[in-house]
């Protein structure tokens, strides 16, 4: 009874589980901070992506701002370029508006689109639940694949003391056509904030 | 004049060391101890907050933890609050914060394992990571219950009437 309790309360509390590594991603179409659509598979020459359900005003995802600049610069390269999205709803975080997006993008040089997911619908099919949360997903045909899922590295507070890079290591053993041997890490992050 | 301001920073001083003698102190642990802490809980009902002094809607949801942990002090439920703040920011951030809000019948640690993937699943397999979370752990062998979420004062309590004596 209790179990049956709490099993439609959490349906309430979170949104779906989300996708599993393996699963087909939703092809979204969102509005980046030129005003123009971006949609997953913009780019034809990429052979994935690396999606960042990210956000201005956290302070997990500033920690890891430069790293996801770093992961653009490094990936883009070799086919897997970053496209970070924003599903806060500003309501709740002025802070995450479209306009403050486009100043962050201008203020740090974002090299990549910076997209607006404002009915969220991208957050919760995709299943994150906080800021910031990676998918890896790999090109087959007009599909996208997930690779990899959730945090960035194994150390939020310093990059220079992380020792697992889970999304580097899932992108390297795509790259290799080896098998991405940690699919999914947790990470302490700020909840998204979902529309009331 | 420069006597004056003497005075006030001799006040200040006084008021500021009161402040910290009154305040209790906020140890780091490590995963290990707070494992322990969620195992002793045959006759106590364990409420357990993970929060940060960065994340704005647990500041906001902490008072609630506190006058909880006020009300039913002489009653079988334990509040522990597991603040996730870096253990450099222990002196300088975390112990002004909970003078400052004069946080003083829960338990506060800071969890010092920044290696997050290492333990969020042992805490609960429900919790993606995202804070506020919170762990009500009741006596006995009812199921343990899990918000991914900011709480008010009222779920709280309602949340834990059914497992007080």
């Amino acid at each position: 009874m209790a179990a049956a309790l709490l099993i439609v309360l959490s349906s309430f509390l979170l949104p779906a589980d989300g996708y599993k590594v393996g699963d087909k991603v939703m092809i979204f179409n969102l509005k980046n901070v030129d005003n123009k659509m971006v949609a997953l598979g913009h780019d034809a020459t990429a052979k994935g992506y690396i999606v960042v359900i990210t956000c201005n005003t956290c302070p997990v995802a500033q920690a890891y701002e430069q790293r996801i600049i770093d992961l653009n610069k490094t990936y883009a390269p070799k086919g897997y370029p970053v496209i970070a999205i924003n599903a806060n709803d500003s309501n709740r975080s002025p802070g995450d508006s479209f306009s403050e997006m486009q100043n962050r993008a201008k203020s740090s040089k974002y090299q990549f689109p910076y997209l607006l997911d404002q009915t969220q619908e991208v957050a919760k099919t995709y299943g994150a639940r906080s800021t910031p949360t990676a998918y890896v997903v790999k090109r087959e045909g007009n599909d996208y694949i997930l690779a990899y899922h959730g945090a960035i590295d194994n150390n939020s507070n310093d990059a220079s003391s992380a020792s697992v890079h889970y999304v580097s290591q899932a992108i390297n053993a795509l790259l290799a056509n080896k098998p991405v041997e940690i699919t999914t890490a947790k990470a302490i992050g700020c909840g998204i904030k979902w529309k009331m | 004049m420069m006597n004056i301001k003497k005075l006030i920073l001799l006040f200040s001083i006084f008021l500021c060391s009161g402040y910290w003698a009154m305040a209790q102190n906020v140890q780091a642990i490590k995963y290990s101890a707070l494992e322990k802490m969620l195992r002793q809980s045959k006759d106590t009902v364990l409420i357990i907050n993970f929060w940060a002094t960065w994340c704005k809607p647990c500041v906001e949801e902490l008072p609630y933890f506190e006058k909880i942990s006020k009300k039913y002090a002489g009653k079988n439920v334990k509040v522990v609050l597991i603040n996730l703040d870096m253990v450099k920011d222990l002196n300088t951030k975390v112990k002004p914060f909970v003078a400052k809000n004069n946080i003083r019948s829960s338990s506060i640690y800071l969890l010092d394992e920044p290696d997050y993937n290492s333990w969020i699943d042992q805490v609960s397999a429900d919790w993606s990571g995202s804070l506020p979370f919170t762990l009500i752990v009741p006596s006995g062998k009812n199921a343990r219950k899990t918000f991914e979420e900011p709480l008010t004062e009222s779920q709280l309590e309602k949340e834990i009437q059914p497992f007080i004596n």
